[in-house]
């Protein structure tokens, strides 16, 4: 079924349009599914097509792939696989002047009704799409279940789970949305580094503030954790604050973040 | 433009995590655990995210190194190893060869450990043997 996109890709490459996709890949043999840089429209070998089976889709940072490629090449033209998550992931790189939209060209997918049910997501589906079916937004239960809890459960609940953090970063690595070039939690005078377990609260909570306005819930970063902290529940509480407060949801909109404080030059604007 | 990802195993530990690494231009910038690897799904720990920037380290070591003096000097693999034997014999003639511990590793084959075992308790008489992923 995701001939469409295979074959998309490949006139968009073939007419110039984009230098490279980057999309994923199955590798012969292995089965294994990875990333992938397409760059020649006649020879998408292996090109993954399982997009839509099942909720453990396999999903990559993509959009923090095309970052790094538009740091070395910023003249270069690319073009991504985008879900929802990608292309809310891509609006708010463009806010915080990361990214140029000039340099993008997305090929979108909507998600399965099981992946958006999975992911609680409020938009399982980029604004255009090649591939797939619009399914309607999931609110997330999770989040709901959570904050019900009256307030000494509450605290159990978090600081039991934060508690099984091996600080291994990788919630931050995986991060599309983290971008800065020095991290807080790497900073002595927030997190101590180089100590295991991190200071509970501490570090989840410094991370948690810092995705307030910014996370566009991807959920990779849950997906990452090797100890199972319910990580997206937590950063979807801290966007419902936004919300409520500032009316502000990233990855929605031209308007940019509340927190952004200090404004930008002319030339830096592109959205 | 040059990029590409590389499927490929941790190197550190014996768990043997699947990962991906990223490079841009031959220059190794990234890695990412495997999602479809059945051993991490998806997942690595501190030291396997960090591959990409310990092989480009300028801290490692690429040559053979002997204090001489209170310095750390460049010597050839020839120097070093016959240096190594002689004290190895050195100091099993003088304390015995249980003031003798091998580390091996585990990321090595098993044959490699087989040896290595060999080595410690047919040479040198000692069942001392430990390897990194207990450090
Ligand atoms: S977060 Fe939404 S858009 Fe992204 S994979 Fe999940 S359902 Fe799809
Ligand atoms: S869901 Fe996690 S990985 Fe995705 S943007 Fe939010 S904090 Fe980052
Ligand atoms: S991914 Fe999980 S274990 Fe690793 S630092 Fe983040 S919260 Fe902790």
């Amino acid at each position: 079924m995701s001939e469409k996109i295979a074959k998309h890709v490949s006139e968009l490459l073939k007419q110039g349009k984009i230098e490279a996709f980057i999309g994923l890949k199955e590798q012969q043999g292995s089965k294994h599914i990875i990333p992938h840089i397409y760059t020649d429209g006649d020879n998408l070998d292996g090109f993954y097509t399982g997009f839509n089976e099942g909720a453990d889709a396999k999903r990559y940072p993509l959009v923090k792939t095309l970052f790094h490629i538009s740091k070395r090449y910023p003249e270069a033209r690319l073009g991504i696989l985008a879900r929802g998550c990608d292309e809310r992931g891509l609006k708010e790189l463009y806010k915080w002047n990361q990214l140029n939209t000039e340099q993008v060209v997305t090929v979108g997918l909507a998600c399965s009704k099981e992946l958006a049910e999975f992911c609680e997501c409020y938009k399982p589906y980029p604004d255009e799409f090649v591939e797939g079916e619009k399914v309607p937004g999931v609110d997330s239960e999770r989040v709901k279940k959570v904050s019900a809890l009256e307030e000494p459960e509450r605290l159990k609940f978090w600081l039991d789970k934060f508690s099984r953090c091996i600080k291994c970063y990788g919630c931050r690595n995986i991060c599309p949305m983290c971008f800065c070039k020095e991290c807080s939690l790497e900073e002595m005078e927030f997190i101590e580094t180089g100590k295991i377990p991190p200071e509970n609260p501490i570090f989840h909570l410094t991370r948690a503030v810092h995705m307030a306005g910014r996370c566009i819930d991807c959920g990779l970063c849950e997906e990452a954790c090797p100890v199972d902290i319910p990580l997206r529940i937590l950063y979807k509480k801290v966007n419902n604050i936004i919300m409520d407060h500032y009316s502000y949801r990233p990855g929605f909109g031209e308007e940019k973040s509340p927190l952004n404080i200090l404004g930008s030059r002319p030339d830096e604007n592109n959205s | 433009m040059n990029f590409s990802n590389v499927s490929t195993i941790c190197p550190y530990c014996g768990c043997g995590c699947g990962m991906i690494l990223q490079t841009i231009d031959q220059e190794i910038i990234n890695t990412l655990p495997s999602k479809s690897n059945p051993i991490n799904e998806g997942k690595l720990c501190i030291k396997g995210w960090n591959v990409h920037d310990f092989v480009v380290s300028s801290q490692r070591a690429t040559q053979p190194l002997i204090r001489k003096d209170g310095d750390l000097k460049e010597v050839s693999w020839n120097e070093v190893l016959e240096y190594v034997a002689k004290e190895l014999m050195r100091i099993k003639d003088q304390y015995g060869p249980d003031s003798i511990a091998f580390m091996s590793s585990a990321k090595c084959t098993n044959e490699e450990n087989f040896l290595f075992q060999k080595l410690a308790r047919a040479v040198v008489g000692t069942n001392n043997v430990d390897h990194c992923a207990r450090l």
